[in-house]
């Protein structure tokens, strides 16, 4: 009885997936019907229009565009510093700096991310782009910001499951290297690195996935003009932006522009789901090489 | 002065003799590692204490013992590969050809680059078997005319070259155990290093292999000095030309163990006459 | 060949004589590369509660009392974040009340009873992919399944759950995890004294790893929290003027409030946001220090 409780808690987590995919399909089913995949996919514009019917444009690559633009700014960001971090963590330090940093990198994961947004929008444009690339040039709502907030929320992602990879390296291969009178340099980027790049490649895509899927800091910092552009200084929207700023707006149910609501959404989910399932792979195969 | 407290406590047995440690007029070629007071400390514990040893060029010496006596520890003080722990520290001097090799312009990246080490697990990188050879030349910087020739020659003294010649930029891990150690002898051997130290290199190999090994010790030692650390007593009989025999002092009701050397002697004469009770009840197997 | 034994010179094991000066610059900058790129993370969330701190303290000191207690207000100077501060605190509620007994029972299930075979498989990976899907995704599931399709409305309850659904894969995930640190033997030892194995899961291991638990689960809790897309999303507000009476009824809370100041011209409301962002961080802290102090107190050492 108890067991059989226990597996309904278990199976409800397939429930979730399975409600998550109906909501999704339900309402976009309809939006397809109006607006074919095909431009759906390939238009440049996305204007939706007001009332029901397709008035607009539902093209959605400039929302694409944006989300990319935002995850490779993050990750221009996050990468280099998160694993900085890892491989000081890992190899450098010692026991009571990493007392200290760790904790610090978690407080950092920890903080809401509409916080991070209002960082973004009140101290990263105004104190640190503006000056740095002049007022006329940085949009007060700039895909950069949105970039420079996001990769700092990625920072601690990479950071952790790359050192977990580097960490999970046998110490008999740093010895071995050491021993031929390797620097540390040297045994942490030939011998360390090559031997957890399966982790770090994981902990990339899970920032990408993060950086894809991340809403409030870009709605707030990076705008809501969706638009294919590949200037980071100016104001952009990505898919999630649109997902926010929609909903907020109250677009009415059974509106075109309300079902575009769901095809956004089960474009984003197609999207981290795929990185979400490279990184459980790759985080699979490093487990299986050291165990 | 802490450490000098803990010795103060039961650490001395007055009843037995103090090390037996031939000395330098005893020792046939030059020597190579010049040891003295040789104390070495995890934090504030003393893992080993008053090794006084010379090491001589161009022979085998054995150190011997029972687990826990800190031979390990103590071979790994001779290429500073302890440095890397933190909180080590060493007390008392190791001159290798005279330099103090923990004095203060002595950098620990060069003493390893000429005191290479084989470690207790064969421990290949995940390359392909010439990549593990060329490694070390390659990130060590060396001026190499042909990568290849020396690739081919380090393997050859590894006496592991006529069995991967055909299959050189296969994965080393589809080595057999014994020929991956042999291939952690080669990847050494190829940084030309003067010493190469071998902590229990065959405590994870068959027979067979042991063998090996063994045979490739003798061959190598006309050109390197060699000290390795074994738990096998037959092994430092056949091998080496002189034997160190360490042990264990118990001291603080049984939670610390220090590191003593007993006797350091020609090998013939610590298996056959030792000076020491110790030694003797080691070897012929009544230590309790 | 006894060369190679022949006298080193007395240079030789110097810093530089075999390494090249290039090599030794490299190992410099190169550590000195990691250093700042940690210390930039570290920097950085430094700079982010400066800037908080900076932007909302005056307006919350000084008047604490009225800043907490009001309503929100067309006028910057008056509006209050009570109505927010409420909805959270009963999200918090919620979300735990839901969230923690599923989530603790699946991870039972999975890591004691579940056999192994290919559904086993296809649940675990689905968590997993789960713990990776964007919260904004969940605040769509909630608006159609709780909102729309079982009529509840943008109330607390949908609030709640829709929060509780986004938290369960990581609460899943560090259970197990602390299930699977309790050692076989205190299994073993309560099936050798006749336990049934859910008695033996009941009375021995799942106190074992109590501790892990909920240290997961409330780090889990903090984070839902702090969410705003899935809030957004399922239709919570600003304009409320009263506190919430049961679940049913339309709510606000803090990170909508800050994501709708934060949005509005006028320098003043900024503050505002900045003042209520104090008092989320002050909260999530809160959890934190809970959760680091659990985890402190009664880990067990196997």
């Amino acid at each position: 009885m108890i067991v059989g409780f226990l597996s309904v808690c278990a199976l409800l987590s397939v429930l979730v997936t399975v409600g998550i995919l109906a909501v999704l399909l339900e309402e976009a089913v309809h939006f397809f019907a109006a607006v074919p995949i095909w431009d759906f996919l390939t238009g440049t514009t996305w204007a939706p229009g007001g009332g029901s019917g397709a008035a607009g444009d539902y093209g959605v690559l400039p929302l694409l565009s944006g989300s990319l633009m935002i995850a490779a700014g993050a990750l221009l960001v996050g990468l280099p510093l998160g694993l900085a971090t890892a491989i000081y963590l890992s190899e450098y330090a010692r026991p009571r700096v990493r007392a200290v940093v760790k904790p610090t990198l978690e407080v950092l994961a920890g903080v809401p991310t509409v916080v991070v947004g209002f960082f973004a929008l009140n101290f990263i444009t105004p104190t640190l782009l503006r000056p740095l690339f002049g007022e006329d040039r940085v949009f007060i709502f700039n895909a950069a910001a949105g970039a420079v907030a996001v990769g700092l929320m990625v920072i601690p992602l990479i950071a952790s499951i790359s050192e977990d990879a580097m960490r999970a390296v046998p110490q008999s291969l740093r010895e071995a290297a050491f021993g031929m009178g390797a620097s540390k340099r040297v045994v942490s980027l030939r011998v360390v690195v090559p031997a957890a790049l399966s982790g770090i490649a994981a902990s990339v895509i899970v920032g990408l996935s993060r950086a894809v899927g991340e809403t409030m800091a870009v709605t707030i910092a990076a705008g809501n003009t969706p638009r294919l552009t590949t200037d980071f200084f100016a104001s952009i929207q990505t898919l999630t932006a649109y997902i926010a700023q929609t909903v907020s707006g109250e677009a009415a149910a059974g509106t075109v522009r309300y079902q575009s609501l769901f095809a956004v959404g089960i474009t984003l989910f197609a999207i981290t789901l795929t990185m979400n399932l490279v990184s459980i792979r790759l985080v699979r195969r490093f487990r299986q090489a050291y165990q | 002065m802490s450490e000098r407290d803990i010795e103060a406590g039961p650490t001395r047995r007055p009843e037995v003799p103090p090390p037996h440690v031939a000395t330098d007029a005893e020792v046939p070629t030059e020597t190579i590692f010049r040891i003295r007071d040789l104390d070495f400390f995890y934090g504030s514990y003393r893992a080993i204490r008053d090794v006084h040893m010379d090491v001589a060029g161009n022979q085998i010496t054995a150190m011997i013992g029972p687990s826990g006596c800190g031979k390990s520890t103590f071979i790994r003080c001779l290429n500073r590969m302890n440095d890397l722990i933190p909180g080590t520290r060493v007390d008392g001097s190791i001159d290798y050809h005279g330099q103090d090799l923990y004095g203060p312009d002595v950098d620990a990246i060069e003493v390893r680059r000429r005191i290479g080490m084989v470690f207790q697990k064969p421990n290949p990188f995940p390359k392909s078997i010439y990549d593990n050879v060329a490694f070390g030349p390659r990130v060590n910087g060396h001026k190499v005319a042909s990568m290849d020739d020396l690739v081919e020659e380090s393997l050859r003294k590894a006496a592991l070259w006529d069995e991967v010649k055909d299959k050189i930029k296969k994965s080393a891990f589809s080595l057999s155990g014994g020929q991956q150690q042999r291939l952690c002898i080669a990847r050494c051997i190829a940084v030309k290093p003067e010493v190469i130290l071998m902590d229990e290199p065959c405590s994870a190999l068959d027979p067979l292999a042991t063998n090996r090994i063994e045979e490739l010790m003798i061959e190598l030692k006309r050109d390197y000095t060699i000290v390795i650390v074994t738990h096998n007593m037959q092994q430092a009989a056949r091998v080496s030309d002189r034997t160190a025999f360490f042990t264990a002092e118990v001291s603080n009701e049984g939670r610390e163990r220090t590191g003593v050397l007993v006797e350091f002697d020609r090998t013939e004469k610590i298996f056959t006459a030792p000076t020491d009770r110790r030694t003797e009840d080691y070897i012929t197997g009544r230590f309790g | 060949m006894t060369a190679s034994t022949a006298g080193t010179p007395p240079a030789a094991l110097r810093r530089g004589s075999s390494r090249s000066s290039l090599g030794l610059l490299l190992d410099a900058v190169y550590s000195g590369a990691l250093f700042l790129g940690t210390f930039l993370g570290v920097m950085a969330l430094g700079l982010l509660l400066w800037t908080i701190y900076d932007r909302g303290w005056d307006r919350l000191a000084t008047d604490p009392g009225a800043f907490l207690t009001n309503f929100v207000s067309r006028f910057p100077a008056r509006a209050g974040i009570k109505a927010a501060l409420y909805g959270s605190l009963w999200l918090m509620g919620l979300t735990a009340a839901f969230s923690f007994p599923v989530g603790v029972g699946a991870a039972i299930y999975l890591e004691e009873f579940a056999p192994k075979n290919r559904l086993t498989n296809f649940v675990e990976a689905n968590i997993s992919n789960l713990a990776g899907v964007p919260s904004v995704v969940f605040g769509i599931l909630g608006l159609g399944i709780f909102v729309r399709l079982m009529g509840m409305g943008p109330s607390l309850l949908a609030g709640g759950l829709t929060l509780a659904v986004m938290s369960l894969p990581v609460i899943i995930i560090t259970c197990r995890e602390s299930l699977r640190a309790v050692p076989d033997s205190i299994r073993l030892a309560a099936y050798a004294l006749g336990a049934t194995k859910w008695q033996a899961v009941r009375h021995h291991v799942l106190p074992a790893a109590m501790p892990g638990t909920l240290t997961g689960a409330i780090l889990s809790l903090s984070r839902a929290v702090g969410e705003t897309a899935p809030l957004l999303v399922i239709g919570a507000a600003v304009a409320i003027f009263k506190t919430p009476d049961d679940v049913s009824d339309p709510f606000s809370a803090l990170p909508v409030l800050i994501f709708n100041w934060t949005g509005r011209p006028q320098p003043a409301f900024a503050e505002a946001a900045a003042a209520a962002s104090i008092v989320l961080l002050a909260m999530l802290l809160a959890m934190n220090a809970v959760a680091i102090f659990l985890r402190n107190r009664y880990t067990t050492r196997w």
